[in-house]
């Protein structure tokens, strides 16, 4: 089902994940946190933004326990727990997070 | 309670022109999620699977070699990689990416995940193993 975004349209899988990881911008993020009734803060983009990098460099999402140790040994103990991360992405911060990401569904997630 | 198994994952196919290599790779990253003891194994063409610079842009096929180095952060720390293939194929272990798991107790450490070992010591690995996947 196509996302729209700022008048233009983007593809994206059953799930709700983009189809084509270039395409990202970050409006397709706030439009499909409005989806699911958030609005994104920049402790959301923090971890959002963590995600894109960490495709970048691996070239896979991480499984939600893969994205917790990483993020607490680069943000800190505080932020590096489930209670956070669930706290901004009730949906999972694996699964929701690299949606708004653009990035595909986790891998190790199970 | 369950019961840890051994579970080593056997790597014998080139990276590109079938899709062995990344199966493989996918799987040992989604059943790293069941805490078991996993060990990887390069071996015959396997071993290029994990060499140096792979540039995929003339074959139009994803390079995911760099997912080689998030095993670490999936705890998957045991990458042997058998002599006799490397040198077979005129390489060393410099000719491998520097693959590195880092060890949260202590304090961080960058350890080696590469070992290199010989065809008669991988056989005996193999026999120890609770569960062989071949790819």
């Amino acid at each position: 089902m196509p996302i729209e975004v700022n008048g233009k349209s983007f593809e994206t899988d059953e799930e709700g994940y983009l189809v084509n990881l270039a395409e990202w911008e970050p409006g397709i993020a706030e439009v499909m946190a409005k989806q699911d009734e958030l609005e994104l803060n920049d402790e959301h983009w923090e971890i959002i933004n963590f995600l894109r990098e960490y495709y970048d460099e691996y070239q896979i999402a991480p499984a939600v326990r893969v994205l917790t140790k990483a993020v607490g040994k680069k943000l800190g103990k505080d932020k590096g727990n489930s209670k956070y991360l669930y706290s901004l992405f009730p949906y999972g911060p694996g699964k929701q997070a690299c949606r708004f990401a653009g990035l595909p569904k986790p891998t190790g997630c199970i | 309670m369950s019961v840890t198994k051994k579970f080593m994952y056997l790597n014998r196919r080139p990276p590109y022109g079938t899709i062995y290599a990344w199966e493989s790779l996918e799987v040992v990253l989604i059943g790293a999620a069941f805490e078991q003891d996993v060990s990887l194994a390069f071996l015959d063409d396997g071993v290029y699977q994990i060499i140096k610079g792979q540039d995929t842009s003339g074959i139009d096929m994803k390079n995911f070699s760099p997912t080689y180095s998030a095993l670490g952060d999936y705890e998957v720390t045991k990458l042997y990689v058998e002599r006799e293939s490397l040198e077979e194929r005129g390489l060393t272990v410099d000719d491998l990416m520097p693959l590195t798991w880092e060890d949260e107790a202590e304090d961080w450490a960058e350890k080696d995940s590469i070992q290199l070992i010989s065809r008669a010591e991988l056989a005996k690995l193999m026999d120890e193993q609770d569960v062989l996947f071949s790819f």
